[in-house]
């Protein structure tokens, strides 16, 4: 497999552009993943379920904005150089 | 312009006395610049006598000193960034080896069994360097591993007559791609394990790292004694590896305050650790394999 970094760029995009589309309201409460559903207390520490919905919903609030210019610099990109 | 006259007569006089020499190929004009006092701007004349032999031309003085001022502060501009991103402090903990240190590590990479005390010592809350303690990771044989690696693979693929200069490139980025990779997914696998451990990117990279070390043995060992060599010599880094891996990351990261946490997140750290120990010998073999036919 011949990765060049560019690819590399490419998938790292295309994931965590994966994480940003899932819709809260519409997707993730219907399967229960919903970010307000998962807090169980204070207690002790989290499990894995809401370690990974507080992930989804950090990485959506953190990276909405760069995730547009990104994406725009790298639909230009493709468009010149295919 | 004594000297020049000077030296211009002893010239003169060695070829009269030796056969006539061929026309000089430059022009001698070291001695125009005496006469014409008045032909250079605010500089100085002597500024240009001292650099003539250079330059010939004090404005190109002037320039270099521009140029020069100019990458002394595109350095600091440079250092400024990078200490934002990367802590250097941090980064020269991982390079403070000695030689002592680093073949002790390569033998206990390769013989892990018989090492007693995997437990890394920390004086003052702070941990030991490298240099007064084995069981601290550290970066610089991974790196001299990953350098070692590629120009080992070049090696080989020109030993089977595949070489051209562009495989090197390939290899190191496809090498490198794998490295960001498995950091990476060790980072998730820490940080959904909730582990409470001072276990840093550095040292993570630093893990993966040693496995370069096992990819040069297999290849050398395949080179010299064919494909059976290759493939001993894999098993035998592979679980080495394998033990060397497990054993370091349960007594250095993980057990320390998780010992009496609730079983399924206990379950979860020693899959992470199994995950990432079962992981070394594919992305041995994956990286490897290609380099031995």
């Amino acid at each position: 497999m011949a990765f060049t970094l560019y690819l590399l760029l490419q998938a790292a995009l295309l994931c965590v552009n994966t994480i940003t589309v899932l819709h809260e309201e519409r997707f993730l409460k219907n399967i229960g993943w919903g970010a307000d559903q998962g807090i169980g207390g204070f207690g002790e520490e989290p499990g894995i379920k809401s370690q990974l919905m507080n992930l989804i919903r950090s990485v959506r609030t953190v990276m909405r904005v760069p995730l547009i210019i990104i994406n725009s610099i790298a639909i230009v990109l493709l468009l010149l150089f295919g | 312009m004594a000297y020049h006259s000077g030296y211009g007569a002893h010239g003169s006089k060695h070829r009269a006395r030796a056969a006539p020499d061929p026309p000089p190929l430059f022009d001698d004009t070291s001695g125009a610049y005496s006469s014409q006092p008045g032909a250079y701007p605010a500089p100085g004349a002597d500024v240009a006598f001292s650099v003539n032999h250079l330059l010939g031309d004090p404005v190109a003085n002037v320039a270099m000193a521009y140029g020069s001022s100019i990458a002394s502060h595109g350095k600091d501009m440079v250092h400024k960034e990078l200490h934002r991103f990367v802590s250097v402090n941090k980064l020269k903990y991982f390079f403070a080896v000695d030689t002592a240190y680093v073949a002790k590590k390569l033998g206990l990479l390769v013989f892990p069994y018989t090492h007693q005390n995997w437990e890394v010592q920390s004086s003052r809350d702070v941990p030991l360097p490298p240099r007064q303690d084995l069981n601290a990771p550290d970066l610089y044989i991974p790196t001299m591993a990953f350098i070692t690696y590629v120009l080992l693979a070049g090696t080989a693929l020109g030993i089977q007559k595949r070489f051209s200069p562009e495989v090197l490139g390939l290899c190191a980025s496809t090498a490198l791609a794998w490295v960001v990779m498995e950091v990476l997914a060790l980072l998730l696998g820490v940080y959904l394990a909730t582990v409470h451990s001072d276990l840093s990117t550095f040292h993570l990279l630093a893990y993966s790292g040693y496995k370069y070390v096992g990819m040069i043995l297999s290849v050398l060992t395949g080179l010299l004694f064919g494909s059976d060599g290759y493939y001993v010599a894999l098993a035998w880094t592979s679980s080495s590896l394998m033990y060397f891996i497990v054993r370091s990351l349960r007594t250095a990261a993980l057990a320390p305050d998780n010992v009496g946490g609730p079983a399924p997140r206990q379950r979860l750290q020693l899959y992470l650790t199994l995950g990432a120990a079962a992981f070394q010998p594919l992305i041995i073999y994956w990286l490897t394999f290609h380099l031995v036919r």
